[in-house]
């Protein structure tokens, strides 16, 4: 069933493409819609599969599956990314219609948002115009309600002669109806589907390509191929031969195809009247469709919307309230990190202490036992006490802001800024995503339609900082840079984090600046952006999902990586060759590298250590300081600054880590993506080298000048 | 208000589409959201540097660069 990712080749670069039935009385469903009309949450809803859910446009960028059960029958439903069209101008709508088109499902459910349901009613026609098994879901219906919306569902599914369900996702409503719904048409007889109607002449023409076409493709209604074939859009149309095995020399569908086109010319039109009137009637389908069969009892349901967005985008308002919002975050997460981080390391070094004493008692020799307790758990508790609080608290603001619909209005304050550097605003968005986990971001790029400035999304994203080099920002900050306590030193140190964060976005603007001038050279292309409504967020759901989805796979991501690695590092510091561990002879090596740039070697040595997950590099600097044997134990912010102290930290060592850790090579997972979404091992290399060698001149000047200035002072 | 583009709308202002004059993939793009001959806009914001704008169309709010809402004319 389905394509196998060899026929799909490089488009398909995800686990998604094909899917597989197991069971073969299951019906497979791709899941289709407009962005952000809640398609995702319907998704979740009947699967249950927790799946990450954004209230900005082009969320899902990769397509992923689950399945569950009614009445014994199994659904296999796909998450397709969500898309205006199927017209294919981008990665996502490519991918999408490609699915519809080819990927053997048995049904397609278009998920509609209730609350501007016209614009969503142009891809339920074009979907209807490729398969007529076809259910319309109705999202949002409470919020539609809300705003005094009325939605006569029966009128609309018999004008577009297929069921129609209305649904709210949020609270599980009419979930039962659309599996009914979809079993209905997936199994019975095809529903009629309503016909959208184009001038007369386009009409003859694509007949007369359609009854050439018919029998020679099984799996794809020919009416559509016709009229792509008459379109002749490069990418659809080769899709449609490699796809279908149909012979685009074949003379009789040669000479069909040179009639067609003439006919078209002689009747007035040209390729560009064909491709207009084929959108415009699509466009006009719809508002007929939709006439009368919703009526607005409250015409001026947007108005909250734009007097929130007046300020949140306002000339004088704007721009402050996003760096407002922005320290917000990060002195929440810095303010309430605190505590429960102290009282979580306390408890697992106490645990330490205890797994010890039991070692000792049990008479298991110091051999076995060290490198267990002293290699991994330490590593261990280190990442889960440090990383694990400002995780907890960071995710879920971020995707209360996600929620919300804020994000959508970021890229719209900062859309101007990327434009002077030839780029798309929607970057603000990968950024965004990239906060999280850079190689999310990467795969994020795919909503920027244009190949340049989606590669250059690609390649700056490392430069704002993901979860996995926060803590280290964080814990660095709070030893070093900021002196007082309590809200006064909290609010200092959100400050600093910010100018920190800010100085990465800084970065993002030059080099996409130099790389528009340069390698990637190009205009800005053209850009459209919806500001969706803003929604109330369900906040005990944002805190399962992100607590869930993010904070433990994240963490769990960071273990996995952190235990093999707490014990490589272990050995190596208790391998000797020459007397000497091998660490050191590792870290002695690279040590006046790592002193040019305001380091030392055994920092940098963390750093190339930590390329599998940047989550490491304090704890690999702290097994490596400890290793000397200068300090038995770490169980706090204090000891940790005094063992640093110990081996030469100064202020200037501090902001050189941070500055570092803001500017060198991306993770291990993130080149990967890299290399999956460029297809091309120069553009990773690339991607590594920029950052790292911002990082390495950045390091090097700002070391000797505040070397130079602390020497004068 | 004759021959204006999108560009000349301001806060609060409506305007009925003329003719799209963007070429390529953005025109498409432009014609799935809805632009065609005849359709209401109004514009709603206006980003903090003044460029892009955000128009309702069709009861979605998009945000459109200068260089494209240049290429679309309307009247009033």
């Amino acid at each position: 069933m389905g394509l196998t990712s060899d026929s799909v080749g490089i488009k398909a670069v995800d686990m998604g493409f094909s899917v597989k039935k197991d069971n073969s009385d299951a019906i497979m469903a791709a899941l289709a819609g407009n962005p952000n009309v809640g398609k995702s949450s319907v998704f979740n809803c009947l699967t249950g599969l927790n799946q990450h859910t954004g209230n900005w446009p082009g969320k899902t960028v990769a397509n992923a599956s689950g399945s569950c059960f009614r009445h014994d029958r199994e659904f296999i439903l796909v998450d397709i990314p969500g898309t205006y069209s199927l017209m294919a101008h981008s990665a996502e709508e490519e991918v999408a219609r490609d699915f519809i088109c080819y990927g053997g499902a048995e049904a397609v459910i278009v998920v509609c948002d209730a609350t501007a349901l016209e614009r969503s009613l142009n891809l339920v026609l074009q979907t209807i115009e490729i398969t007529k098994r076809v259910v319309v879901c109705v999202n949002l219906l409470d919020e539609a309600e809300k705003k005094g919306i009325k939605i006569n569902l029966e009128l609309l599914s018999r004008r577009l002669g297929v069921p129609v369900v209305g649904t709210s996702a949020k609270c599980g409503k009419g979930m039962d109806r659309l599996l009914e719904s979809v079993e209905s048409t997936a199994m019975g007889e095809a529903p009629e589907g309503c016909r959208v109607r184009y001038l007369a002449p386009i009409e003859a023409a694509a007949e007369k390509l359609e009854n050439v076409l018919l029998g020679k493709i099984k799996a794809l209604n020919p009416r559509w191929a016709a009229l792509r074939l008459l379109e002749n859009d490069s990418g659809t149309v080769s899709g449609i031969y490699s796809y279908t095995g149909l012979d685009p020399d074949s003379p009789e569908l040669a000479d069909a195809l040179k009639e067609a086109n003439k006919s078209l010319l002689d009747a007035g039109i040209t390729p560009e009247r064909l491709k207009d009137n084929i959108a415009s009637c699509l466009i006009l389908n719809a508002e007929d469709i939709i006439n009368g069969a919703v009526e607005f009892d409250n015409p001026d349901y947007g108005r909250r919307d734009r007097k929130i967005d007046r300020l949140l985008t306002g000339r004088l308002t704007g721009v402050p309230l996003m760096l407002l919002l922005l320290g917000l975050v990060l002195w929440l997460t810095i303010t309430g990190a605190n505590y429960p981080s102290a009282l979580l390391s306390d408890l697992l070094f106490f645990i330490e202490d205890k797994l010890v004493a039991l070692c000792g008692y049990a008479g298991i020799p110091e051999a076995v036992y060290a490198p267990v307790i002293f290699g991994v758990y330490r590593v261990l508790a280190w990442v889960v006490s440090v990383m694990l609080p400002p995780m907890a608290i960071f995710f879920p603001l971020f995707t209360l802001l996600e929620d919300l619909g804020y994000l959508p209005r970021v890229a719209f304050n900062l859309d101007k800024a990327f434009k002077k550097c030839c780029s798309c605003g929607k970057q603000a968005l990968t950024m965004c995503m990239g906060f999280g986990c850079n190689a999310a971001g990467i795969i994020g790029c795919r909503i920027i339609d244009s190949p340049r400035e989606r590669l250059i999304a690609v390649i700056t994203n490392s430069f704002v900082p993901c979860n996995g080099r926060f803590p280290l920002l964080i814990s660095v900050t709070s030893m070093f840079l900021i002196s007082g306590t309590g809200v006064a030193g909290s609010a200092a140190g959100a400050l600093i984090l910010t100018f920190f964060i800010l100085l990465g976005i800084l970065m993002t603007f030059a080099v996409s600046r130099l790389l528009s001038v340069s390698l990637l050279k190009g205009k800005p292309s053209s850009f459209t952006l919806e500001l969706p409504p803003y929604r109330r967020p369900d906040i005990g759901r944002i805190i399962v999902r992100s607590v869930l989805d993010r904070t433990l796979y994240v963490l769990g991501r960071a273990v996995t990586v952190a235990a093999p690695a707490g014990l490589i590092i272990w050995l190596l510091a208790n391998l000797t060759a020459d007397g000497i561990p091998l660490l050191k002879h590792l870290s002695a090596f690279l040590d006046p590298a790592g002193r040019l740039m305001g380091l030392d070697g055994v920092i940098l040595l963390a750093f190339i250590l930590g390329f599998p997950a940047n989550e490491l590099v304090i704890p690999l600097i702290i097994m490596m300081y400890m290793s000397n044997g200068t300090l038995a134990e770490l169980d706090s912010l204090t000891a940790m600054k005094e063992l640093f102290v110990q081996n030469g930290w100064t202020w200037i060592t501090a902001v050189s880590v941070m500055l570092f850790s803001l500017f060198h090579w991306p993770c291990s997972t993130t080149m990967l993506t890299i290399k999956k979404e460029t297809g091309s091992m120069g553009w990773t290399l690339l991607s590594f080298a920029i950052p790292t060698a911002a990082g390495i001149i950045i390091c090097i000047l700002f070391s000797s000048v505040a070397g130079a200035l602390s020497l004068a002072g | 208000m004759d021959n204006n583009t999108l560009s000349a709308l301001k806060i609060d202002d409506s305007a009925k589409i003329k003719e799209l004059r963007s070429a390529g993939s953005i025109r498409r793009r432009l014609q799935d959201i809805g632009l065609i001959e005849g359709t209401d806009v109004k514009c709603v914001l206006k980003s903090p540097g003044g460029d892009p704008a955000a128009f309702l169309i069709r009861g979605t709010v998009i945000a459109i660069r200068r260089e494209d809402m240049d290429n679309i004319l309307v009247y009033s």
